[in-house]
């Protein structure tokens, strides 16, 4: 393959012999492009007389050639060339390079910054409307005119309950392991290891039996709520459901949501028991404390009300998760990329806000002396 | 031309999923150079016989061979390497959503050719203009109309100057223009890179405008019904379905 030009009475005429197959730019391309700008011919032609076989790769190089005289205004005889060679570079040139610029500027740092708190301001908005229609929806439930398809309601308690029996009593069986495993290191410095059996028991009840099913249910449950929500959205399902004048609320949101809430506090109450057994085979193998013993301890810091605290929490997480995962999954954009970033955001935001409210509620508790 | 071996032969093939028999034991060949319309009613198996022929799904039984080389036989290799001549056009146009316009173009450019990153970004340009996306390098696909991702779907095919290439359902979804100006398209790439179209549609319009050769599938007996030129089959149809078929349903 040979590329090569002359400028003879102002006229350049480029000529290309041999064989263009995955041509790769070399350095004449540039000698000729600079050629063409210094001494601004008035008319560009080609000699292809030698011209074998071609690819794309030739097309680009007479492409940038043909776009910077045009630039210039240099007229251009592409007659020589091959016809079909010819008609492809007109098709490149037919249309007319949109200078589409609108799109989004960098904008100074001030402006960026009320943008972010207008952005924030709305999605915060938003979210309240959102949980506003959630509760909308419940009540118009307990009115019995929610428009909610009794097999949706039993798909979704389906999926939050016995199905995510394993991963939740698992896990709660090695954080009640670890929790007792920890504890007892520095019990037993005072001796008084049989403690380990109360602050199992205590920790579970009150809190981590709750935290520990509501982190495992927002990554999996949350998460497929969200993925699901956000494929319909993509899927223009969502849009179906609101011409035909179905709530989304009442037919997407609800039965999560109510299935969540029915199921958390069942969980918590598993992971507080999958807890308490991780604990007592610490205490009775490792710390060789006999069975009874570690029950009759157990037994004893056993407080009904912590319990129900820690159900109570369960319930609350359960909203909390349902609502985040729901949120994003309608609010998702319309490609496969914005169902990633839903999902994600789905069970961070769950995560944040279960703890935001365990703040709140534990403040709530301690001001009742609960 | 009709000397020369067929660029894409099959013969006896079957197709279908399991159990459930789609087409069987079909055959038929497609010349370089032709742009070749796959017709046929909603069901007959359209879709899936130009998925088993870009290689998504394996036949039940039967022999493709592309350009010499046995398709169906072929390893994931060799199967890859052949993949290489074909660009395929999906039906809205299967653009990579975290990608912009030209990143979607340069990819298979990236993946296959050892080309700098210079040329890829002009060769990218080249195509998009060829499509009538000039200027739209930097968008999104979410960015930009349905009809355009179509185009860019197209460019994106066309990154590897395939020699053949496969589309599915072009017009679907296209306004009458806009499907005529892709019809346009077609032809005049055909015309000028020798490129081979496989066509699945049943637009009528397109077929009869653009199209040199085609198949027409029948879904009640799998096999087919009719070959030839669209606008032969129009003046003299073999049986009555298809010529029900090609005149959208009209009484004798």
């Amino acid at each position: 393959m040979q590329l090569g030009y002359k400028i003879t009475d102002s006229v350049m005429t480029v000529s290309l012999s041999g064989n263009f197959i995955r041509y790769d730019s070399d350095t004449v391309q540039e000698k000729m492009l600079a050629a063409l700008e210094e001494n601004s011919p008035k008319r560009l032609k080609f000699d292809s007389g030698g011209l074998g076989r071609w690819d794309s790769t030739l097309v680009v190089v007479l492409f940038s050639l043909i776009n910077s005289a045009r630039t210039r205004n240099i007229p251009v005889d592409k007659a020589s060339l091959p016809e079909n060679l010819r008609s492809l570079l007109d098709l490149s040139f037919s249309v007319r390079r949109n200078p589409v610029t609108s799109r989004k500027e960098k904008l100074p740092p001030v402006e960026r910054l009320g943008e972010w708190g207008c952005v924030s301001w709305q999605g915060i908005t938003r979210g309240l409307h959102f949980i506003g229609l959630s509760l909308k929806s419940l009540f118009r439930l307990f009115a019995g005119r929610a428009v909610m398809r009794g097999v949706d309601f039993l798909f979704a308690l389906e999926d939050c309950s016995y199905k995510a029996v394993g991963i939740v009593s698992l896990v709660s069986f090695m954080v009640g392991l670890i929790l007792a495993f920890v504890g007892a290191i520095q019990l037993r410095i005072f001796g008084v290891e049989i403690y380990v059996s109360s602050l199992v028991t205590i920790a579970m009840t009150r809190i981590m039996g709750a935290i520990m099913a509501g982190i495992i249910m927002a990554g999996r449950t949350g998460a497929s709520y969200a993925a699901t929500i956000g494929s319909m959205q993509v899927n223009e399902e969502i849009d179906a459901l609101k011409t035909m004048g179905i709530p989304v609320g009442d037919f997407l949101v609800l039965p999560r949501i109510g299935s969540l809430i029915i199921t958390m506090p069942l969980l918590t109450m598993l992971s507080d028991f999958m807890g308490m057994l991780g604990g007592s085979l610490v205490g009775v193998v490792m710390l060789g404390i006999p069975l009874s013993e570690y029950m009759q301890y157990s037994l004893n810091s056993f407080h009904l009300g912590n319990f129900l605290i820690g159900i109570f929490h369960g319930f609350i997480y359960g909203f909390v998760i349902s609502v985040c995962g729901c949120y994003y999954g309608v609010y998702c954009g319309r490609d496969a990329d914005s169902v990633g970033v839903a999902t994600t955001k789905a069970v961070v935001s769950s995560i944040v806000w279960m703890i935001v409210v365990t703040g709140f509620l534990t403040i709530i508790f301690e001001g009742m002396e609960l | 031309m009709s000397k020369e071996a067929p660029l894409i032969s099959v013969s006896n093939l079957s197709i279908g999923y399991g159990d459930y028999v789609l087409m069987k034991d079909i055959s038929f060949s497609v010349s370089r150079g032709e742009i070749f319309f796959i017709m046929g009613g909603s069901g007959c198996g359209k879709s899936t016989l130009l998925h088993v022929l870009t290689g998504l799904i394996p036949p039940l039984s039967g022999k493709i061979s592309i350009d010499g080389a046995n398709f169906s036989k072929a390893g994931e290799k060799m199967r890859h390497k052949i993949m290489q001549n074909c660009g395929i056009l999906y039906q809205s146009g299967a653009l990579f959503s975290s990608m912009t316009l030209s990143e979607n173009v340069a990819l298979p450019l990236q993946q296959y050719t050892d080309y700098s990153p210079g040329l890829i970004k002009e060769l990218t340009s080249l195509k998009l203009a060829l499509v009538g996306l000039a200027g739209f390098e930097d968008f999104y696909p979410s960015e930009i109309s349905g009809g355009m991702c179509k185009r860019a779907g197209l460019a994106r095919a066309l990154a590897l100057d395939p020699e053949i290439l496969y589309c599915d359902e072009p017009s679907a979804g296209l306004d009458p223009v806009s499907s005529r100006l892709l019809d346009d398209l077609i032809l005049d790439l055909n015309h000028s890179l020798g490129t081979t179209f496989v066509i699945v549609s049943h637009e009528l319009a397109s077929i009869f405008n653009i199209g040199t050769d085609s198949i027409f599938l029948d879904g009640d007996t799998k096999s087919i019904m009719g070959r030839g030129k669209p606008g032969d089959l129009l003046r003299n149809p073999p049986n009555d379905v298809v010529r029900r078929f090609l005149t959208r349903g009209a009484k004798k």
